[in-house]
């Protein structure tokens, strides 16, 4: 019964949809609503290879991808690193304290996303506190360009997909196995030596899995560099998003999509494999 | 001067002393077993011992030095953990090498070593095993090596025998304590297997709620008793009150410990150091078998009688008799 649901929601909440998205990949554009001719009609195939030439046509594409999978390998470096601290940390407290900890790293999913981001503009626009402050303090004349950079976007991709890493690694550091340590430290090594020997190996899969969980996602965000990113620098969810509400060509759109999609189908069958492993 | 010495050891957890003002000595080239039920703070102490749990008020001395305030890594001594701790992600042969790389010792010398000790635990040709490819007996000894490796001063082991199946726990303490004697190596083990302390230890030191009720030899340990705390956890003794049955004993003392084995059926009732009692149950060992007496008015008694010795029906009455110096004095 659970069974056959499941398989119905994968059906028609996954395979559909996709399904749909690979086809119109191979549509051609039109004025009509939608305004895409299906690849495949009552007399067969009238379907064309445009969109798929459209990506390989010049380097804006490929480059736009690169860019968004240099953008998904820096934030989610930054918040295993990050997040390993603060999973150490959270697995170190006392039992009693970790779950208060624990929903101290989600309390930011309970305020809106979009919000959160609008927080950092305040934060960090010509006028902002920040520059605000420093101007107050003397310490600059004219407001920094904080806002619409690069360290912008970084900054708040690392503190939007921050808890997507803390959560499976504190799950596995807090229910390590202690005494592995203490038989480390018994047998001479220091602190630094018991961390690099013994615990990081065994958190390896744990923080494989938070780099991926930050990294799909990541690769295809559209609203942070939106918001915060430098206009000029093309990632493939804008991209993406682009082709489809202002340029109104659905077939490149979707064969962005699916070109994305089978770029991140590497690390998940990755992920997967380290899953079953486990 | 001994090997490991603790004065005064305290360790509260709360309002809870694990260790209450122990003081003990060991002597090099001893088996210690340290033997107590659950909460008696043997386990504390040996974490004490390793450096893992700070003493509140006491000093630990190894060969005289203060190492009370040593980190772990600091201490000439090696746990043998009672999940043995062993690293998963590392062979058989780099989990017994790890406390040689921290020693900064040679790719060569290392080699050596854990060749030596492969062997000497008998798992040569699995040094490229993971421990998980091990069965229990086998990931023991890999945890033995591991502690040996380094020739450590003291070894400490909890509960060394405790995740062993049955069968194979007598054969592997008599071999610990074969490799003890061989390396004469120091050893400090915690049990709560009377049995098991018994048979491999020099000495034993039963704990009772953070103190130390009584350090002997386990023949000592066992004739004697100290207390009646003791002589009930130790073999299962009769605690016999004084004047609660007809004695006659060789030191006065307000109750005794009687052996079961001790007690055997005599045809007439004796006049002193015997009773008349009832058979209240009866069970066949195979080896042996228990008997227990109740006494009319009295005690109920547990008995031992040997193998082919013709049994009693149960609710038949019979005479039991000891001599006065299986009466061992207890004085708490």
């Amino acid at each position: 019964m659970t069974r056959g649901l499941a398989w119905l929601a994968l059906l028609g909440l996954v395979a559909t949809p996709l399904a749909i998205v690979i086809g119109m990949g191979f549509g051609t554009p039109d004025s009509g609503v939608p305004p895409v001719i299906p690849p495949i009609g009552r007399d067969g195939w009238q379907g064309s290879l445009e969109a798929w030439g459209l990506i390989f046509e010049d380097s804006f594409y490929l480059d736009t991808f690169l860019r968004s999978l240099r953008l998904a390998s820096v934030t989610a470096a930054l918040c295993l690193v990050l997040g390993f601290a603060m999973a150490m940390g959270i697995a170190s407290a006392p039992p009693g304290r970790q779950p208060l900890l624990l929903a101290l790293v989600l309390l930011p999913f309970w305020t809106g996303f979009v919000l959160r981001l609008t927080a950092w503009v305040g934060l960090l626009r010509d006028n902002g506190w920040i520059n605000g402050v420093l101007m107050q303090l003397g310490v600059i004349a004219e407001p920094l360009p904080l806002l619409y950079s690069d360290g912008a976007l970084l900054l708040g991709m690392v503190h939007s997909y921050l808890p997507f890493a803390v959560l499976p690694l504190t799950a596995a550091l807090a229910k390590r196995d202690l005494s592995l340590e203490e038989a480390a430290a018994d047998l001479g090594a220091r602190p630094a030596t018991v961390f690099a020997t013994v615990t990081l190996p065994l958190a390896a899969p744990a923080a494989a899995a938070a780099f991926l969980l930050v990294f799909i996602p990541a690769a295809g965000e559209v609203v942070i560099p939106e918001m915060l990113g430098a206009p000029d620098s093309m990632l493939i969810g804008r991209a993406i998003w682009g082709e489809f509400f202002q340029t109104r060509d659905w077939p490149a759109a979707a064969a962005l999509s699916t070109a994305l999609l089978a770029l991140l189908l590497v690390p998940i069958a990755l992920y997967q494999r380290l899953s079953v492993a486990k | 001067m001994s090997l490991l010495a603790l004065e005064g050891v305290t360790r509260r957890f709360g309002a809870v002393a694990a260790l209450d003002n122990l003081s003990l000595e060991i002597g090099a080239g001893e088996f210690f077993a340290l033997l107590g039920g659950s909460g008696s703070g043997k386990s504390t102490l040996l974490r004490v011992v390793a450096g893992f749990e700070p003493p509140d008020a006491g000093r630990v001395l190894l060969r005289g030095a203060d190492i009370t305030r040593d980190p772990p890594p600091a201490r000439d001594v090696a746990m043998m953990f009672q999940s043995y701790a062993l690293f998963p992600h590392l062979s058989v042969a780099d989990n017994i090498a790890y406390g040689l790389r921290r020693a900064g010792e040679g790719r060569a010398a290392i080699a050596a070593r854990v060749a030596e000790l492969v062997a000497l635990v008998g798992l040569a040709g699995m040094e490229a095993r993971r421990p998980r490819q091990l069965s229990g007996g086998q990931q023991q000894r890999v945890a033995l090596a591991r502690a040996l490796a380094r020739r450590p001063s003291l070894i400490l082991l909890d509960e060394p025998l405790g995740a062993l199946d049955s069968g194979l726990r007598e054969r592997t303490g008599l071999e610990l304590r074969a490799l003890q004697r061989r390396l004469g190596a120091s050893f400090v083990m915690v049990t709560h297997d009377q049995a098991e302390a018994l048979a491999l230890a020099d000495r034993v030191a039963v704990l009772e709620q953070g103190r130390i009720a009584q350090v002997a030899a386990p023949r000592e340990l066992y004739e004697r008793p100290a207390t009646r705390s003791i002589a009930r956890f130790l073999g299962a003794a009769n605690v016999i009150e004084a004047g609660t049955l007809p004695l006659r004993a060789e030191t006065p003392a307000p109750a005794y410990a009687l052996r079961p084995e001790r007690i055997r059926r005599v045809d007439h009732p004796p006049e002193a150091n015997g009773v008349t009692a009832r058979v209240a149950d009866l069970a066949f060992r195979g080896g042996d078998a228990v008997l227990l007496a109740q006494v009319e008015g009295g005690p109920l008694l547990r008995v031992i009688l040997p193998a082919g010795a013709p049994l009693p029906e149960p609710g038949a009455s019979l005479h039991l008799a000891w001599d006065a110096a299986a009466l061992a004095p207890l004085a708490a």
